[in-house]
């Protein structure tokens, strides 16, 4: 062999070298990732055994939760995620779709920037502060002001009567809803404004072309090319919704109770554990409230692996 | 492949190794603690001016009285703290001992609009019949009988408690079960319960604000708390028949009157206490070591942290609306001290 050759062959080897270094690396980066969320899961399951094997399938359908005489049942704090989750959700999203068709369709150029960057911003302020503001301001403007209207205008409506009904404490399931949905509109209206932006300029001209309004053309054209996309970002907002804890945790007033109005106080998986785990004394307790977090981990996981499905698909879609 | 990740990951553990080393060294002297949120700020104070005194520092993490008895059974701590005391059955197992440091009371609060703070006189029963649901409105004949003087609106009353586990809960629905049969069998008393009526309010500052903004409110909430905030209390009819304020001197009476000398383990809640000027829901904090230490000279000097502040932290305490412990009761207390032990030794002697 000649001597440049030999130079390159120790050249191509310390590539070669380099590059499976680098792959190590990442793949052991990834790994990481794998084993902590395996570690979460498989601890969070055994903390949670005692509970379950104490009170069976029936701790999922059991509304009681009684500290003192060690029954619990986590059917209130997962009925009172799911409402305020889907509270979140259906304002949300029709005002983040609403922001992102406005920023992508009509926005004048100079506005766009500032607009996105304002809905962006309420996704980087602390849940904390969401909650102190949601306890001191946002609560009272609903207790004396949006509560006594509601209750008063549907006092005669049967079902509506009940869904709104008394007394006005400001705090509970709707509050905690309304301040979710505050919460998950950036990452809605941000998702959404990027898959709108997917939509070939081509096919939009053509509706335009052949006399369609810009309503049209978002409803006939934009909409339909994106759903699936949509759906991920909603998902996303979802996930967000089921485990946020803080903001919850000041505003839905802990009472392990089903009540059919929106207004009353009630409990979400997050909250129960936030406010109870501190001044948790005894193994079943302690281990019920490990178990709700073990529910909680299984809805959002599900629900995300769907969001993650459609996302993927909304990818191929943009490829084809 | 394996081969250049091991001198990576050696690498980064003895970096780790050596961070925690150095760490450990920079804090040896420090005493460790964990546990109760009531009495953090007590805590924090005296902790300043012992520091000052002595250069000895004391890291207490006021993550709740759950976590630090976790905590102390975990030995990552020196000392936990509880506001609800633990059994003896729980101290015998876990090796460790218990004894108060600092006491409070708990006050009804109340939202009556015309009524000022200290006008309304209320007693444990008709208490318990507002938290059970029983007495609904404030012109009840209940709550007209203890208050013939004044003028009370027929108003729904919107009762508040603490949505997060709490000693404050503990205590007062420890004297709610001690004067009602009715609550003991249908609630009891723990650091959380099932309410039967009412809203959840997070923290002293979430009951407080809920029942400030709610016309009708009542809640409960921590004497040093309301005082500071200037809440509107209500005055208690006590186990001895008598009206009393809350104040430090009825807290103080609260604590001294109880039966601390016949109780093992300190295990005295000081609700419903006997004496003409006892406060009703007075509340205190346990602290709990092991009886038997691992590291005998951070358990004493934490030892010799708690004999100051019994001796020194007197008028810190009261500064921030807290009672301290009775002279008679730190005699008791600093008695069982002889017992924590290591090799054989206490690990300290009160004079030394």
């Amino acid at each position: 062999m000649t001597a440049p050759a030999v130079a390159r062959d120790a050249r191509v080897r310390r590539f070669a070298l380099t590059d499976s270094l680098f792959h190590a690396l990442t793949r052991a980066a990834a790994i990481l990732v794998l084993l902590l969320l395996g570690g979460v899961a498989v601890s969070l399951f055994l903390g949670a055994w005692p509970a379950l094997s104490h009170f069976g399938p029936a701790f999922l359908v059991t509304e009681s939760w009684n500290p003192v005489r060690e029954k619990f049942g986590a059917l209130a704090p997962i009925y009172g995620t799911l409402v305020t989750s889907a509270i979140a959700i259906l304002i949300a999203v029709p005002i983040g779709i609403g922001i992102a068709i406005f920023l992508t369709e009509l926005c004048p150029r100079p506005l766009r920037r500032p607009i996105g960057m304002a809905v962006e911003l309420l996704a980087g302020i602390p849940s904390i502060i969401y909650g102190i503001w949601g306890l001191f301001v946002f609560a009272p403007f609903m207790q004396t002001v949006v509560q006594p209207f509601v209750i008063g205008l549907f006092h005669d409506v049967p079902g509506l009567s009940a869904l709104f009904a008394g007394p006005p404490y400001g705090i509970g399931i709707l509050t905690s809803g309304l301040i979710l949905a505050i919460m998950v509109l950036p990452f809605i209206s941000s998702i959404t404004r990027d898959v709108f932006d997917t939509v070939p300029a081509m096919l939009k001209e053509s509706a335009y072309g052949i006399g369609c309004t810009t309503w049209e053309v978002t409803r006939r054209v934009v909409i339909p090319y994106t759903r699936v996309g949509i759906m991920g970002g909603v998902m996303l907002g979802l996930g967000r919704a089921l485990g946020e804890t803080m903001a919850v945790t000041f505003v839905i007033g802990n009472a392990h109770r089903i009540h059919a109005s929106l207004f009353a106080p009630g409990t979400t998986i997050s909250a129960s554990i936030a406010n109870e785990f501190t001044e948790a004394v005894g193994d079943l307790y302690t281990s019920s409230l490990v178990a709700l977090g073990l529910i909680l981990f299984v809805i959002t996981f599900l629900i995300l692996a769907a969001a993650r499905l459609m996302l993927l698909r909304t990818g191929h879609k943009a490829g084809a | 492949m394996m081969t250049f990740i091991r001198p990576t990951a050696l690498a980064a553990a003895a970096a780790v190794a050596l961070s925690i080393a150095t760490a450990a060294a920079g804090n040896a002297a420090d005493i460790s603690g964990a546990g109760s949120t009531f009495i953090y700020p007590v805590f924090a104070k005296w902790a300043d001016t012992y520091k000052k005194e002595t250069g000895i520092g004391l890291n207490y993490q006021s993550i709740g009285s759950g976590g630090g008895i976790k905590q102390v059974i975990a030995k990552t701590v020196t000392f936990g703290a509880t506001d609800k005391p633990l059994s003896d059955e729980d101290l015998g197992k876990n090796g460790l001992v218990q004894f108060p440091m600092v006491m409070g009371g708990i006050v009804p609060i109340v939202n009556v609009e015309g009524i000022k703070p200290g006008e309304l006189v209320l007693d444990g029963k008709t208490l318990a019949e507002i938290y059970l649901g029983d007495i609904t409105s404030w012109d009840d004949d209940a709550i007209k009988a203890l208050n013939p003087g004044l003028n009370l609106p027929s108003l729904a009353i919107a009762v508040v408690h603490r949505s997060d586990g709490s000693g404050t809960t503990f205590n007062f629905t420890d004297y709610l079960s001690k004067v009602s049969a009715d609550w003991k069998d249908k609630v009891g008393s723990d650091t959380a319960v099932e309410w039967p009526v009412g809203v959840g309010a997070k923290g002293s500052e979430g009951v407080a604000n809920m029942v400030m903004q709610t016309a009708g409110g009542i809640g409960y909430d921590e004497y040093a708390y309301a005082a500071q905030n200037n809440l509107s209390y209500a005055r208690m009819e006590n186990a001895a028949g008598k009206i009393v304020e809350p104040s430090l001197e009825t807290f103080g009476a609260a604590a001294a009157n109880a039966d601390w000398q016949g109780a093992t383990n300190f295990h005295v809640i000081i609700t419903n206490q006997p004496g003409d000027n006892s406060w009703p829901i007075a509340a205190s904090t346990w602290v709990l070591i092991h009886k038997a230490p691992e590291d005998a000279v951070a358990a004493g000097d934490a030892l010799k942290f708690f004999d100051w502040a019994y001796k020194n932290g007197k008028d810190a305490a009261k500064g921030l609306d807290y009672v301290s412990i009775p002279d008679n009761v730190v005699g008791l207390i600093e008695a069982t001290w002889s017992d924590i032990k290591a090799d054989g030794k206490p690990v300290y002697t009160v004079g030394q």
